[in-house]
């Protein structure tokens, strides 16, 4: 609430203040999100599951809490005098009047610093394109030999030896023993991958570890080793840690297996598979020719079933039969024609016949001409009285005078 | 002219095309038959291959010099 005094001064109640203070820091963009490096102190570890801690770096101290939902992710035991990177968000615990840093992650320090070179190491040889598809060797199918690049004790090599048993009962192995972590294997395994390629001793090679924190693992993230694998020309595979764990190596070599394991099986073939494979191709190689065979058999026999063969006066008779078709047709057509032609013959006969002057003189018409002459008289001016004419009749002809003239 | 050295992978992948070729069926006899032989010898080669490594697990021991021998290796028993 709020109200004026005489002197004109806003007065607050505490809870504003607290409400107002807390306001700043959750308004503040780097208090909201913040990573601090310190020293724990005053760890109390309540039985709710919440940690009440104090990070201190010789000038000063912050109060802490973790709550039991993050605390419980975390991948460490928290101790007094431990150094600590906590990653949260300060704000103010207003019933106590105390600002205090709630953190939801914490590392331990050290470890933050591997996390960052790990991740510089990865960029930058990212950047000089040491990850890049194109320098991956393909691994050899059926390699003559096999080398091994880890520690000669514990289960990996073992591992391996059984995987590749399993598959392959005959296979040839190579171990390069070296330190798999500390300070003396990052040059150790990158001596033994420059000796395997100087002297070409094996056809490929397997860098293999078993799990371990990012400290173990961290011979694999060294720079020297990495620039050993880029290098090498025989292909390498590695296998380094658990399934989710990833180096550097990983991203350089030429293929990663998640496991040692897993590594044994890219390098080797199952021997019954190849075999099965194989048997299965000359299966085929005989099937297929025999089906060749088969069908040019099929094929012949059907040609020589054929009436061509076995019937060749078919064709004969088929030819045969068609020019006698012929023939046949033609006379028809002959006989055809000639009864049209007598046909017709006999119709201009007829009309000649009906046309006959013979046929009219019969009907008692005469033809009369003047005596003696050929001339035939059509017209009476063509004769005179007493003048001789002829008249032909069917049977004969009549000589005759004229007599008279009746125009 | 260098006879080229046949690996088991390149082997195999001609005995697959052979294979393929031959079960089309369209080549003439001459030839399908060669295939067949061609075929015959690859899988044998391929089997050859298979069965010629022989078993054997070294590891690099260096000596006093420095150079590096091989030695049998032993595995050890899981404990």
């Amino acid at each position: 609430m709020l109200y004026r005094s005489e002197e004109m001064k806003y007065v607050l109640s505490v809870s504003d203040i607290n409400r107002y203070i807390k306001e700043i820091f959750s308004k503040d963009l780097v208090l909201s999100n913040i990573w601090v490096q310190g020293e724990i102190s005053n760890f109390k570890h309540h039985y709710s599951g919440h940690m009440y801690f104090t990070l201190k770096d010789g000038m000063g101290i912050i109060k802490c809490v973790m709550f039991k939902t993050y605390a419980s992710s975390l991948k460490f035991n928290v101790k007094d005098g431990m150094k600590v990177l906590a990653r949260g968000y300060v704000s103010l615990f207003e019933r106590d009047g105390q600002y205090q840093l709630y953190v939801e992650g914490m590392e331990q320090d050290g470890i933050g610093n591997l996390h960052l070179a790990f991740e510089e190491l990865k960029r930058k040889l990212f950047e000089r394109g040491w990850f890049d598809d194109e320098h991956k060797k393909p691994i050899p199918f059926l390699p003559k030999r096999i080398g091994v690049v880890t520690s000669p004790t514990g289960a990996v090599i073992r591992d391996i030896i059984n995987v590749l048993s399993r598959r392959n009962e005959k296979f040839n192995l190579l171990i390069y023993p070296v330190a798999v972590q500390g300070e003396t294997a990052p040059p150790q395994i990158a001596k033994a991958i420059r000796k395997l390629n100087d002297e070409n001793l094996v056809d490929v090679i397997i860098i293999a570890r078993g799990g371990g924190s990012l400290e173990e693992l961290w011979a694999f993230n060294d720079e020297g080793v990495c620039e050993a694998v880029f290098k090498s020309k025989i292909p390498i595979i590695s296998a380094i840690g658990h399934e989710t764990d990833f180096t550097v190596t990983d991203f350089v070599a030429d293929r990663r297996a998640p496991t040692p394991s897993a590594a044994a099986e890219i390098v080797m073939p199952e021997k019954e598979t190849l075999k099965n494979t194989i048997s299965g191709y000359e299966i085929r190689l005989k099937h297929g020719i025999l089906n060749w065979l088969k069908l040019r058999k099929n094929r012949l026999m059907r040609i020589q079933k054929s009436s061509v063969f076995t019937r060749p006066n078919i064709l004969l008779d088929s030819s045969r039969m068609k020019i006698d078709f012929s023939i046949r047709g033609l006379i028809h057509q002959i006989e055809r024609k000639i009864i049209n032609e007598k046909t017709r013959f006999k119709i201009c006969v007829s009309k000649m016949d009906a046309m006959s002057p013979l046929k009219v003189l019969h009907r008692g018409y005469g033809i009369i001409r003047k005596a003696n002459k050929k001339e035939i008289i059509r017209s009476v001016t063509q004769v005179e009285n007493g003048e001789e004419i002829d008249i032909q009749l069917s049977d004969g002809i009549i000589g005759c005078v004229v007599k008279t003239k009746i125009e | 002219m260098a006879k080229a050295k046949k690996t088991f992978e390149e082997s195999l992948q001609e005995l697959d095309d052979i294979v393929e070729g031959l079960e089309k069926g369209e080549l003439g006899l001459d030839e399908s038959m060669a295939l067949f032989q061609k075929g015959m010898e690859l899988s044998k080669f391929c089997n050859a291959k298979i069965e010629e490594a022989e078993k054997k697990i070294s590891i690099l021991i260096e000596n006093e010099k420095g150079d590096l021998i091989e030695d049998e290796f032993i595995v050890e028993e899981a404990k």
